[in-house]
């Protein structure tokens, strides 16, 4: 049985079964690695604060990200009393759902047989932002029913904080998408063959960077939940799994601002000076985890900004930052053709 | 004997009934449109039990009171029961970040009340600097972990720790425990620093100005902690003396007012050290005074280190006070008297009052010690530094974020232990 076989075999197959099998595959190995990129921040963590980490379940700690889940299973779900029951209950599934939905039209890596991804979407770039954007609801709603001051706080916060972020974020990109002239991810990521975006890009690289952490409310920019403050931030009343799904929710959006970095910025797939030999899955992964990195390292290293200095910086440094951007490429890709 | 005898010239009052004390969410009156927001006892950056409800509309605070005392334990009244040689057990543990310099106070007063001031050997007066100098750098420490972790720069903690773990281990070396090794004795300190302290000691001034040099790189020029710390919680002098601001929360205001100078005790004025001083009494103000302090202390440190080598008696010959050497006790009457007294039911001391202050990590500590004559304390009334600083919060803390009033908190430095007694 040769390859062609196989492929025609796999056109008998109806495309709704494709998909689902595509979907589970990718959504299973989604959640892997972000278990273990919840053990790879603590471990690096750990080692940048002169402690070991994890340690104890399995070899290296390696286990602990299923303790982890175990744990969070057994716990009890708790609602307040004064809690808007369903909207409460509701909420941490707006937010993994919106985490997840993004990793539909991420493509990871390609072959002759087309693209390792769920689904080549031609605005790519679009679905996600639009996706991951309905994503603040899961946040707010869940402060605003939690019926609790403190989450309640987080949850203004953090309302403000990624609405006025996404503007900037959104801003910084449309220059990679200028000098592609595709919004579709694999065509960005074809368009960067010779040199990568981040060369031409570089003001919106650093834009795009800054903005992708407050995003997803990491350190330094981490006001939502920042926890000397506003205690838990919106998941102060959260429990047991439910606090489980925010966490992974969390986690995810920010494989997802990593995976965005490196289609669009790092080349995607394709292999630096000429190492072809590499995979370009493994290629993706290691800038995907580089970047992933670099968030670990700004939370081990910064304080936390105040509120009222983040929308600042937001509104009156990153904004017109990316929109000048913006303007200078349009500029010079107009002149130059 | 009994324990309730008034000294001369005070009396026991009639103690007046107390109200009914309010609710804790009542304590602040309602302002307009605003939200009544409870702070504690359990929140992460209080600093233990501190309790602020405020009045917040939107994220900036109207109004505070602070509710204190959930961390009381009476140690005060405990030790009105106890012998004045077992009452520092309990004194170490009013603040338990400094348990040293707390009993140092107190030894200080009993031996001042004692008249014996001037017999304590020099050796015991120099290893009781070098022991309440290192607890000032394990404080502040403890100050710049926890302040750290306020503005979010989780990392801190785990570096400061780690200067503190030596420290502590060097603690444990000389007394035998690590937080209240309750090593320091009315006329003296329990034995001589065992073999290896000195070495131990050694490497801890070697290893000390590499660490706070990285400090200081991560911190002190870090441009979000500047903008976190500058022009937050400002005090200025008038109202730091106003509100009875001591230790470095006063001296960030640019008053350098430092009890080791203005009324030295254990020979700290044959010491060479700089009180640091600023004058722009913010927070950020008051973390420069902490770091160059522990820099200050240090250099204390140092020169005692080289007294150190010369070796001396290390408790006051009076024995009716010092505890005799236990190999003495089978091999002479003498000893075995005095120790089963000391041991049975201590020494009396001469009726009268003292107030003895030193400078702790957090300023002005002081106890207030009265005494009827009797073998045990009649009344020991602390001025603990944190307490009174903490007032300052109601003066900075209104018409500003939330956020900066957890920076507020941390650069008062309050321990809670103190403060609730």
């Amino acid at each position: 049985m040769t390859v062609a076989h196989v492929l025609d075999l796999l056109n008998t197959v109806p495309w709704w079964l494709v998909v689902t099998v595509k979907a589970v595959i990718v959504l299973v190995i989604v959640q892997t690695v972000f278990a273990y990129s919840m053990l790879f921040e603590r471990k690096i963590m750990a080692w940048m604060q002169l402690r070991p980490g994890p340690n104890r379940v399995g070899p290296w700690g390696l286990m602990q990200p299923a303790a982890d889940a175990a744990k969070m299973l057994f716990k009890e779900d708790l609602t307040p009393k004064t809690a808007d029951p369903i909207i409460y209950k509701l909420a941490p599934f707006i937010s993994l759902i919106c985490a997840m939905g993004a990793f539909a039209v991420i493509p990871f890596s390609e072959s002759s047989a087309g693209i390792w991804g769920v689904a080549d979407v031609n605005a790519g770039i679009l679905v996600i932002f639009a996706i991951t954007s309905i994503g603040v609801y899961g946040i707010s709603l869940a402060g605003w029913a939690s019926g609790s001051k403190f989450p309640l706080l987080g949850a203004v916060r953090s309302t403000a904080q990624m609405i006025s972020y996404e503007l900037a974020m959104t801003m910084s990109v449309i220059g990679v998408l200028i000098l592609a002239g595709t919004t579709s991810l694999s065509g960005i990521v074809h368009a960067q063959a010779k040199v990568w975006y981040i060369i031409p890009q570089i003001f919106g690289f650093a834009i795009y960077i800054i903005t992708a952490v407050a995003e997803t409310n990491r350190a330094p920019f981490d006001l939502v939940e920042a926890e000397t403050e506003l205690v838990g931030g919106f998941h102060t009343e959260y429990s047991g799994l439910r606090f489980g799904l925010f966490f992974i929710a969390e986690y995810l959006n920010m494989i997802t601002v990593a995976c965005i970095a490196t289609l669009l910025f790092l080349g995607g797939w394709n292999a630096p000076f000429g190492l072809t030999i590499v995979p370009g899955l493994i290629w993706f992964v290691l800038k995907a985890g580089l970047f992933i990195f670099m968030y670990i390292w700004l939370r081990t290293t910064l304080p936390r900004l105040r509120y009222d200095r983040l929308m600042n910086f937001g509104w009156k440094f990153l904004l017109p930052a990316a929109t000048l951007n913006l303007m200078v490429t349009a500029a010079i890709v107009a002149v130059l053709g | 004997m009994s324990i309730g005898e008034a000294p001369p010239g005070t009396s026991n009052l009639p103690i007046p009934p107390t109200p009914p004390a309010p609710r804790s969410m009542d304590l602040v009156e309602r302002v307009g449109n605003t939200m009544t927001l409870s702070m504690g006892p359990q929140h992460p950056s209080t600093h233990g039990v501190l309790q602020v409800v405020v009045e917040i509309s939107g994220e900036i605070v109207e109004k505070l009171e602070m509710e204190i005392g959930y961390l009381h334990t009476g140690i005060e009244k405990t030790c009105e029961n106890l012998f004045w040689t077992q009452s520092s057990t309990g004194i170490e543990r009013m603040d338990y970040l400094n348990p040293l310099g707390n009993a140092l106070c107190y030894m200080l007063g009993v031996e001042k009340l004692l008249g014996v001031t001037d017999e304590i050997p020099e050796r015991a007066s120099q290893i009781r600097v070098l022991l309440c100098e290192l607890s000032r750098i394990a404080s502040h420490c403890v100050w710049l972990g926890t302040g750290g972790i306020d503005l979010g720069a989780i990392s801190t903690f785990f570096y400061t720790f780690d200067i503190r773990e030596d420290i502590l281990a060097l603690i444990e070396v000389s007394g035998g425990a690590r937080m209240h090794p309750n090593y320091l004795r009315i006329g003296g300190v329990n034995g001589d620093l065992p073999d290896g302290f000195l070495a131990k000691l050694d490497r801890l001034i070697e290893k000390f100005p590499t660490r706070m040099r990285e400090l200081r790189t991560l911190l002190q020029n870090n441009p979000i902690l500047r903008d976190r710390m500058i022009d937050v919680g400002i005090i200025d002098a008038k109202d730091a003396v106003a509100w009875s601001l001591t230790g470095p929360s006063l001296r960030g205001s640019g008053i350098g007012y430092d009890i080791r100078r203005a009324y030295p005790y254990s020979g700290y004025e044959t010491y060479e050290f700089d009180v640091p001083t600023r004058t722009e009494g913010d927070a950020y103000a008051r973390f420069l005074v902490r770091l160059d302090e522990m820099d200050e202390s240090m250099r204390i440190i140092r020169q005692v280190r080289k007294r150190l080598e010369r070796p001396g008696p290390i408790m006051i010959d009076n024995p009716k006070i010092a505890q005799p050497a236990k190999e003495t006790i089978s091999l002479s009457m003498e000893a075995l008297i005095h120790h089963f007294k000391i041991v049975s039911e201590s020494f009396r001391v001469t009726p009268g009052d003292v107030y003895q202050a030193i400078e702790s990590p957090r300023g002005e500590l002081a106890y207030y010690i009265v005494s009827n004559g009797n073998n045990r304390p009649w009344r020991i009334r602390t001025r603990p530094a944190s307490l009174y600083n903490l007032q300052a919060l109601k003066l900075m803390a209104p018409k500003n974020l939330i956020a900066d009033m957890v920076v507020m908190i941390g650069s008062l430095d309050p321990v809670f232990g103190e403060v609730d007694r």
